[in-house]
């Protein structure tokens, strides 16, 4: 389990690793935290020939909080967004699905853009991401683009980013009144990656009705995903309501199938943790309306 | 300086490696014309770094003939199973039977039988350190030293010697001081240090090997998988009148020393803690195309536990008594100690009911029951086990020739005893030294000892070295000699003891003459050696013991000079196998008692232990810390066992649990608070009392949990591990099937293999703007096949309907580049056709078959369904296992994407294809 011989880069600036990314293309191997890639390097399944470590970029380090948007840089860690009071009021369900996130030595390595850029359809950050409708902004030498979260995620392991491409951020939208958020996940230990995870988002309305909402599933399919939930909307928002919504979507779903988990438990797992992520998420909401 | 050495290289300089057990297997440790196991070498490469190996390692090209392979152990019964060993005739390589007392006649009188019949799965406790070895070959006379973290037991150097082809003091056997974890996993690394010496031999330098994790989780050693069945006979008032077991012990590729111990070690104690005297015992173990098998944590008491501690908690269930009770009625009694079991273990000591009545206590055992009954009002699963064991420690080397018949050994000549040895010395400086051969992985050996031995010469533990390196050239050392069967604190203290009292009373006839006192008047306290109660009369020991170096003519009359003792004892009991087949196993035989309760959430699977005690004679206590460690290490283990752990094949014994991702090691986040309790007997087996102990809760754990989940789901039907997926479909009645597996059924009769099935699946189906004889052409055209066959860089025609390819495939960054074979079968003419393919690459194998059909949609329109079936092996399949299905069905559905697209571009036509441009195959499976 050692690595194949690669150049090892470790660019000053954006600038420079932009440049090295159009040099080496698509044998180039971006890296920050290291936590999947590490292993992957060690295990030759990855063969780049050079590394580019990011790590110099301060400028990705950065949490930026604006009126209805909050932008982490790429290289923010993990545990440093888990220490953040603004991420914690801004975008809560973050909050939520970040302890689900390895363990606590990994989340001190890894960064929010490398769990993005990895993909594994079982993550919780980029789950997080498309539920919360968020954005991927990119860089290359080319120009600077945004992408939908939702469109960003093609497959396992697969994304939208281009060989030349660094994420250079993640955009969430900031929370909304009246709105509540969950995130729920089973592994079969802490840390591992989830068999099913659920995120969710519901804004209830004054006179108990769902409002908006989304619910977003991870390690089911090949990428997080969110279900549609439309015929949903204006239905009270209780119990009752959950267990419909999470059973309905249940049906719709194709789970993946491994070692851990047949088709049958994930389409459960679905209906359990969606019903249980749906009702805390309307109580949080009412909790906040309760507040306001 | 660099060297590739293959079987072939090695078989011309070694012998094969000798067995416990007479079959005509040949045991290389690498393989010679035929690969029996993924994980068996198949080629040494030598490099400056590792870095460089595996690039050479790459470079390497392996020429496979593909045979049947299967990893279960029924499988290997069956009677169309293919060979591992041909010279053998059969895959049954070790059968025995034994009987003791009248289990017939036990029977026929009985009011309830139970019987169960289970899989045991496959585990280990998986050391952080991993196998480490430096080996250097000299010449003239030809010599091996090794440099290891090898455990013992060093009855394996004779075996070593064997194979190199060298006597006794040509191999010199050096192990580190102490290692990361052993567990019994580091005694099966000898085959390696066999196999890198022969390199070293080859090649003309010293060969160093560092075990990666891939290699120690595919390739080391494991505990065995078993397929076991227990039958127990029960009077009405739960007297146990019989047993019979018949184990089924899955070996692995091959039956490597000391095995068939693991169905041995228990063997003299098959009565457990009971005064059953009617046993009956059938042991088959059967090879199969899997990593061989070794010593793990518990060695064989895990497997042996499971069948007689829930076969006493079903016969509970069955007559209506309380677990706890039924137990009580059939323990050995307190004043029937030394007792002689039926298989011949002589138990030293014991109080089996007060240790139950303190786990009872402990556990609230009466409120216990309560919740459980207001739990189950609530519709709650919820359920209590527990399982009772004794712990044999310090094991008689000859139990393993109880794998030959009472002829056979009379011819093979005696073997008995389980030398401890140890010595002490003081040095000029009159500075202890203390040596012992007992390669601590972390159980406090140093502390221990230190401790006794200060004890015993009135000094601080503090003052005192212990040295835990072992030579072979310069230890005093025996077979026996190592680390396993818990036998530090049960044989290897005693040694210790007994060389620490010859220095001391040399120290004290030393002093008595300085002092002009008597000997016996004589105590040794504080550093100095002083008459007893009269502190102003004495002596720096420092100086006495100094004094047999500096100044040997001033010793009293006839002493020896220098202060260094040896003491190289053999437990009196430890006799040969008698012609009844009954053994003293062991030398001290502490207890253990466990209870779990456990809730399962029906919704999830998820299994909660909400409460376990467990209840210890360790004899007298040497350490409180150190036996509190272990206790907690080996519930950890065992409960690793009943929960996650378990190392899984698909169905070709392709191993799927090649990383920690996988195979699901415990970790202290999943492991409940443990209240522990003692029951303390002394042992007059061991000059302290003490007994041997740190198997623990690891041999009795999983019996303990399976019984509480069998409490909570109504049945004693249930496999281990507990996982989430096999828990909730159990809870909710539903058969669960693991993605991947095909197994023979469980019972008496001889299985029948499964060869094709299983592994990754799918099917699918498209419609195409194209005639059957227009696709059925496309389909079995070569250039066709060129342009849609994902990452197909060079295909060319070897015959009719074979093709070869070279195939670069892969998702993301993990790419590789494979050689593949695609031949095509059973064709019927625009109708159907199957094909099989297999492909090799460095990052694994695969192989597969699948299966088209065409049919007439009209307008000129086809519908094509495929059904598909594969095993990927190798690397990718170790590491990426949860990955493989999403990844072939992609592969699958850009293949027929591409064929679609290829179909469109000959009709010049895109109009009505576009609707087409889904990601095929999902949804299907």
């Amino acid at each position: 389990m050692k690595p194949v011989a690669f150049e090892y880069c470790c660019p000053d600036s954006l600038e420079e690793a932009l440049q090295l990314l159009v040099e080496f293309g698509e044998d180039g191997a971006l890296i920050s935290g290291g936590m999947s890639l590490g292993a992957m390097l060690n295990m030759r399944l990855v063969r780049p020939a050079a590394l580019i470590d990011i790590n110099r970029l301060e400028e990705l380090a950065r949490i930026e909080i604006k009126a209805d948007e909050v932008t982490t840089g790429a290289l923010v860690r993990q545990a440093i967004a888990m220490q953040s009071d603004k991420l914690a009021s801004t975008v809560p369900l973050l909050m939520r699905a970040l302890p689900y996130v390895g363990h606590y030595q990994t989340r001190s390595c890894g960064t929010l853009g490398g769990s993005v850029a990895h993909a594994d359809p079982s993550a919780e950050i980029p789950l997080s991401i498309v539920t919360l409708g968020g954005s991927v902004t990119l860089r290359s030498m080319r120009g600077q683009r945004e992408v939908a979260a939702s469109d960003f995620f093609h497959g396992l392991l697969t994304t939208d980013r281009k060989a030349d491409e660094i994420i250079t951020a993640l955009t969430w939208p900031t929370s909304v009144a009246q709105t509540g958020y969950s995130f729920k996940e089973i592994s079969q230990r802490h840390g591992d990656f989830a068999i099913a995870a659920v995120a969710a988002k519901v804004t209830v309305s004054n006179d108990e009705k769902i409002k908006d909402l989304s619910l977003g599933l991870g390690g089911i399919e090949d990428r997080p995903f969110v279900v549609d939930t439309s015929s949903f909307l204006g239905k009270l928002a209780n119990t009752e309501t959950a267990n419909a919504i999470a059973s309905a979507v249940a049906e719709t779903v194709s789970p993946m199938v491994d070692l851990q988990a047949n088709a049958d438990y994930r389409r459960q797992l679905v209906r359990v943790l969606g019903a249980g992520a749906l009702v805390d998420a309307m109580v949080d909401a009412t909790r906040q309306r309760g507040t306001a | 300086m660099s060297g590739i050495v293959t079987g072939k290289d090695i078989a011309n300089v070694l012998d094969p490696i000798p067995s416990a057990v007479r079959v005509p297997i040949r045991f290389y440790p690498i393989a010679v014309d035929k690969v029996r196991y993924v994980g068996e070498p198949v080629a040494v490469v030598v490099a400056e770094d590792r870095y460089v190996a595996e690039d050479a390692m790459e470079l390497v090209e392996a020429e496979y003939e593909p045979l049947p392979a299967f990893s279960d152990p029924v499988a290997a019964t069956a009677a169309d199973a293919s060979l591992l060993h041909e010279e053998v005739g059969s895959n049954l390589v070790h059968h025995r039977t034994f009987k003791y007392g009248d289990p017939e006649a036990a029977f026929e009188a009985a009011d309830k039988v139970i019987s169960l019949a289970w899989r045991y799965p496959r585990y280990s406790s998986t050391p952080m350190e991993t196998y480490g070895l430096v080996a250097n070959f000299e010449q003239q006379p030809d010599r091996y030293t090794i440099w290891s973290n090898f455990q013992g037991p060093f009855i394996l150097h004779a075996l070593m010697t064997g194979a190199l082809g060298v006597q006794g003091n040509r191999l010199r056997l050096i192990t580190s001081p102490h290692s990361g974890g052993s567990f019994g996993l580091k005694q099966a690394m000898f085959p390696y240090m066999v196999l890198i010496a022969g390199c070293s031999r080859i090649l003309g330098y010293p060969v160093k090997w560092i075990e990666d994790r891939l290699e120690h989780l595919v390739a080391s050693s494991t505990a065995s998988d078993r397929s076991d069945q227990i039958e127990a006979a029960f009077r009405a008032d739960g007297e146990l009148l019989g047993l019979r077991f018949k184990n089924l012990v899955n070996v692995g590729a091959f039956i490597r020393a000391p095995e068939p111990a693991s169905v041995y070690r228990m063997h003299s104690a098959s009565n457990g803690c009971y005064r059953v005297q009617n046993i009956y015992v059938e042991n088959r173990l059967v090879v199969t195309n899997t990593t061989p098998i070794g010593l793990n944590r518990g060695y064989g008491g895990p497997q042996f536990y499971y069948g007689l501690e829930r076969a006493m908690e079903a016969g509970a269930k069955e007559l209506g008594i309380d677990p706890a009770e039924i137990r009580k009625r059939n323990f050995i009694q307190p004043h029937e100690f030394p007792y002689q079991t039926p298989a011949g273990a002589k138990y030293d000591s014991g109080n089996y009911e007060g240790g139950l009545e303190k786990a009872l206590e402990l556990a609230a055992y009466e409120d216990l029951k309560n919740l459980r009954e207001h739990a189950r009002l609530e519709g709650k699963l919820f359920g209590i086990g527990m399982a009772a064991g004794i712990e044999p420690s310090g094991s008689n080397m000859a139990y393993v020739s109880l794998a030959q018949t009472p002829e056979e050994r009379a011819k093979a000549g005696g073997r008995s005893g389980g030398l401890g040895t140890a010595t002490v010395s003081f040095d000029p400086s009159g500075s202890v030294t203390v040596k012992t051969v007992s390669t601590p992985a972390g159980q406090g050996h140093r502390t221990v000892a230190a401790q006794v031995v200060a004890d015993i010469l009135g000094l601080r533990p503090d003052e005192i070295d212990v040295v835990t390196e072992v030579d072979t050239l310069t230890s005093v050392w025996s077979l026996a000699s190592g680390n396993y069967a818990n036998r530090f604190s049960s044989v290897v203290i005693s040694a210790i003891v007994e060389s620490a009292e010859k220095v001391a009373q040399k120290l004290k006839l030393i002093a008595a003459e300085n002092l002009e006192v008597a000997p016996e008047d004589i105590e040794l306290t504080g550093g100095r050696a002083q008459v007893v109660g009269v502190p102003d009369k004495s002596v720096s020991v420092r100086r006495i013991a100094s004094q047999t170096h500096w100044h040997p003519a001033g010793l009293p009359d006839g002493m020896e000079p220098g202060l260094f003792e040896a003491a190289i004892l053999n437990p009196p009991m430890l006799n040969a196998p008698d012609d009844l087949d009954r053994v003293a196993s062991a030398v001290t035989f502490g207890y253990v008692f466990d209870i779990a309760a456990v809730e399962i959430d029906p919704s999830t699977g998820a299994i909660d232990v909400v409460k376990y005690v467990s209840v210890h004679d360790v004899g007298n206590v040497l350490n409180e810390l150190v036996v509190e460690g272990q206790i907690y290490g080996g519930f950890a283990h065992g409960l690793g066992g009943a929960l996650l752990e378990e190392f899984i094949y698909d169905a070709g014994a392709n191993p799927q649990t090649g990383s920690f991702a996988d195979y699901l090691c415990i970790t202290a986040t999943e492991v409940p608070k443990l209240t522990i309790g003692h029951s303390n007997t002394p042992s007059p087996h061991n000059s302290l009392g003490a007994k041997g102990m740190g198997d623990g809760s690891s041999m009795l754990a999983p019996s303990a949990v399976a019984n509480a989940a069998a409490d909570a789901l109504g049945s004693f039907d249930i496999e281990l591990p507990l996982t989430l997926n096999k828990m909730w479909s159990q809870a909710n009645g539903n058969e669960y099937v693991r993605a991947g597996s095909a197994r023979p059924k469980l019972g008496d009769g001889v299985g029948s293999a499964v060869f094709s099935d299983g592994g990754l699946e799918g099917s699918g189906a498209l419609e195409i703007s194209a005639t059957r004889q227009e696709v059925w052409i496309n389909l079995l055209d070569p250039q066709t096949l060129s342009a849609v066959v994902p990452g197909c860089e060079a295909l060319e025609q070897e015959g009719e309907d074979d093709y070869s390819a070279s195939v670069k495939i892969g998702v993301a960054g993990i790419k590789g580049t494979y050689s593949a074979r695609i031949t095509i079968h059973d064709k019927i003419e625009a109708k159907s056709a199957r094909l099989t393919g297999s492909a090799f690459g460095s990052l694994g194998f695969g192989r597969g078959e699948g299966l088209l059909e065409l049919e007439d949609i009209g307008d000129g329109r086809t519908r094509l369904t495929y059904s598909y079936q594969a095993n990927v092996g190798g690397k990718v399949a170790a590491v990426g296992q949860r990955m493989l299905g999403t990844v072939t069905k992609f592969l699958i559905g850009q293949f027929f994407k591409g064929f679609e697209r290829e179909l469109a571009s000959q009709h010049h036509s895109s109009s009505g294809l576009g609707s087409f441009a889904r990601l095929l195959g999902r949804g299907r499976s």
